[in-house]
């Protein structure tokens, strides 16, 4: 994550998930843009957990969530406007005198100019642009000044926007500022929707970087890669997922290889990408299911499922974990590692891996920060990198002493609209995210019988002051439109969103809040904005479809009794 | 019965868990309590989202499309298909025509072939993945 590595010089989170069983009275959980309970499910139940035994929590979400009703201070913001809030708590802060001046002066660079524009975001003009009051600005900022240890959480919330860099860096300012890194109980904690987002990232799956974050355009780096796999490594910094869509656009990307991902259902703005990939010569989509992407495909490579190999994920906390094969793949399936090696030598490179094992030594061997794991270490511990040497205890918490690019960073950023604003024609804002019983687009859980009676359909949170002058009641079936599309869905009338905004999720095929979404990236990551954009709502007709009767789930009934009746309970075993 | 002890597919957090398979299909799933993330518990996607794997949808077999019909092809076929044309464009157009999708879904080793391959056999650094959604 770019933010966060310009503030401190790593992009994971600071600290460690355990390190919440031990909050209590004194100690802050401050959550940004992250619906924890739904998305990070034990790591909500944990800081729930924590608010019980006395920890304070300060939560900022537009929408009211499970973890709003156990805020001490929830700062309802419009979406899209979060560095003017944290701008004005830090504002606070410094008008009180509650920074930790020692930490400031010892290890940070470039408090002056934080200072100057801290010193711009009064409350009450904060307050104009978020929608909070300055009065809970305030007592945010007095919790947060005032706390032993205060652990900032945050997902997608923050860094689906346009001003995602920046957002994140108004994040890490206010750790800074207030001395919260490199202890435990404190930390910038970004929580990572997918299992293996951050092992992606660490096995270098990013444009800029090999292995281990190490830059492709240092010389020293692409002769290290060199000697050791025997060819010259290309030196130009390769495409971003937008990028490519774009390159198909002007013909300079000709063949697309899509790996265990189903752009068609998550990323923004569909009819775009689905136009892109019909457009590119050569398609190539290696999956467990004949996802939408597949079906559009010239080749479809039958992969394995988690639980049908051999392997390693790195989790949110960069702790790296055995994956291990139950069970054999259905039909001619094989694991992945195994078709990506074969096609590998079937192009005359050689790749004679015969588990997943030799694959890790040979990637440790060029990673620094996982040189010290090994398959042998993960059978009896688990570890989380940096871990140097095979003697080294794994690193719990970064930053402990300095920051690893030396000194920490105050990086100002200032408040920027949102891309896309609601206007006459579309005066609606609509925002996205995650039910808890599904996951990303829905190909894996919807799937599931004990899932798929949990939130069968789309539903559209709209305000009742809304859906009253739309004459829409709950459940009656409505039409979402942006610029970019429509879709159908049913309407659940609900105070969680406030007046002006609608929310919908991306789990469901059939009415993809996608459709909708703007390609407005972040100009530094690339990261689209999946949050905000301006909707126009209608009603269709009453009462709602139930769009569950006709299609997709019929289609897909699982095996009936392939699962036993699970016990309800969460209780240890 | 079998026991698995393995880390859960689903979100970031890295719970661990067992599957219970019998006869090649996984009938339960029990929380890893040692020395876990979870310490014991798991919420509904770990403990109920399991039987996508056992699907009736599951892809089986290799696919090409051949006038205009994804069709059941041999493994051999596939791949010599995908690395002649590949190869094609790195030949032609040079490395930056090709660009690969890695997985936030699969495993690390899984994810540093697929970047090996497009940087080391394709020659193109254009690998990415959807995190950034
Ligand atoms: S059990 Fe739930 S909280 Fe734990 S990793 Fe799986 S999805 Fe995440």
């Amino acid at each position: 994550m770019e933010g966060l590595s310009t503030t401190l010089g790593s992009g994971a989170m600071t600290n460690s998930i355990a390190e919440l069983h031990t909050m209590g009275p004194g100690d802050t959980i401050f959550a940004i843009g992250t619906n924890t309970t739904e998305c990070h499910p034990i790591i909500g139940i944990a800081m729930i957990k924590a608010v019980k035994r006395g920890a304070k929590l300060i939560v900022v979400d537009p929408r009211a969530t499970t973890l709003t009703q156990h805020a001490d201070v929830w700062l309802r913001l419009q979406p899209g406007s979060d560095v003017a809030l944290l701008n004005a708590i830090a504002h606070v802060i410094l008008q009180n005198g509650w920074e930790a001046t020692e930490y400031i002066a010892k290890h940070t660079e470039n408090f002056s100019e934080f200072k100057k524009i801290a010193a711009r975001y009064f409350p009450y003009k904060a307050a104009e642009i978020t929608g909070v009051p300055a009065t809970l600005i305030k007592d945010a900022a007095k919790i947060i000044g005032q706390s032993r240890n205060v652990a900032i959480y945050y997902t997608m919330g923050v860094t689906q926007h346009t001003s995602g860099v920046d957002n994140v860096m108004a994040v890490s300012n206010i750790a800074v500022l207030t001395g919260n890194i490199g202890r435990a109980k404190t930390g910038v904690n970004p929580l990572r929707g997918q299992n293996n987002v951050q092992g992606a990232c660490d096995m270098g799956a990013l444009p800029d970087v090999l292995p281990g974050y190490q830059k492709v355009q240092k010389t020293d780096v692409r002769e290290k890669f060199a000697k050791a796999w025997g060819v010259e490594i290309p030196e130009e910094q390769g495409l971003t997922v937008p990028s490519v869509l774009d390159g198909i656009e002007k013909g300079e990307v000709k063949a697309v290889y899509i790996f265990g991902e189903n752009p068609l259902r998550s990323d923004p703005d569909i009819n775009h990408v689905k136009h892109c990939l019909e457009k590119v010569e050569l398609l190539i989509v290696q999956d467990i299911f004949l996802t939408e992407t597949a079906q559009i495909a010239d080749v479809v490579l039958p992969g394995a499922a988690f639980a049908e190999k051999d392997g390693t994920f790195t989790s949110t906390e960069r702790r790296v974990q055995r994956v291990r094969k139950a069970i054999e793949p259905p039909g001619q399936c094989k694991p992945d590692w195994q078709i990506l090696s074969e096609l590998i030598a079937a192009m005359g490179y050689p790749a004679a891996y015969s588990h997943p094992q030799e694959i890790f030594e040979e990637m440790r061997q060029l990673t620094p920060s996982y040189n010290g794991i090994s398959y042998a270490r993960l059978e009896n511990e688990s570890l989380q990198w940096p871990c140097p040497t095979n003697d080294h205890p794994g690193t719990p918490i970064l930053h402990v002493g300095s920051s690893i690019r030396g000194k920490a960073r105050f990086v100002p950023a200032d408040f920027r609209l949102p891309a896309e604003l609601p206007d006459k024609e579309y005066p609606m804002m609509l925002t996205t995210g995650r039910v808890v019983a599904h996951y990303h687009t829905g190909t894996m859980t919807r799937r599931c019988w004990g899932l798929r009676g949990v939130a069968p359909y789309e539903m559209v949170e709209i305000h009742p002051e809304d859906a009253a002058a739309l004459a829409i009641e709950d459940g009656d079936q409505i039409s979402v439109s942006s610029r970019r599309g429509e879709v159908l869905a049913v309407a659940k009338v609900t105070t969680r969103v406030s007046p002006g905004l609608v929310f919908m999720t991306f789990h469901y095929s059939e009415s993809s809040g996608n459709m909708l979404t703007n390609t407005a990236c972040d100009p530094t990551t690339q990261t689209p904005e999946l949050k905000v954009c301006a909707v126009a709502v209608r009603k269709v007709k009453s009462p709602g479809v139930h769009l569950a009767d006709t299609g997709f789930l019929q289609q897909n009934t699982a095996p009936e009794g392939v699962f036993h009746q699970p016990a309800l309970s969460n209780a240890p075993h | 019965m079998q026991q698995v002890l393995t880390t859960c597919p689903y979100c970031g957090s890295g719970c661990t868990l067992y599957l219970e398979v019998e006869d090649n299909t996984i009938v339960r799933v029990k929380p890893n309590s040692v020395n876990s993330v979870n310490e014991g518990a798991l919420c509904s996607k770990g403990h109920f989202g399991m039987d996508f794997v056992h699907s009736k949808d599951r892809l089986t077999s290799p696919l090409i499309r051949k006038n205009g019909e994804l069709t059941k092809a041999s493994w051999e076929e596939a791949y010599n298909y995908i690395a002649s044309r590949l190869l094609q464009y790195a030949g032609e157009f040079g490395g930056k025509s090709i660009a690969g999708f890695s997985s936030a879904r699969c495993t690390n080793e899984e994810n540093y072939l697929m970047q090996k391959m497009m940087r080391a056999v394709l020659g193109s650094n254009s690998v990415d993945h959807c995190a950034r959604l």
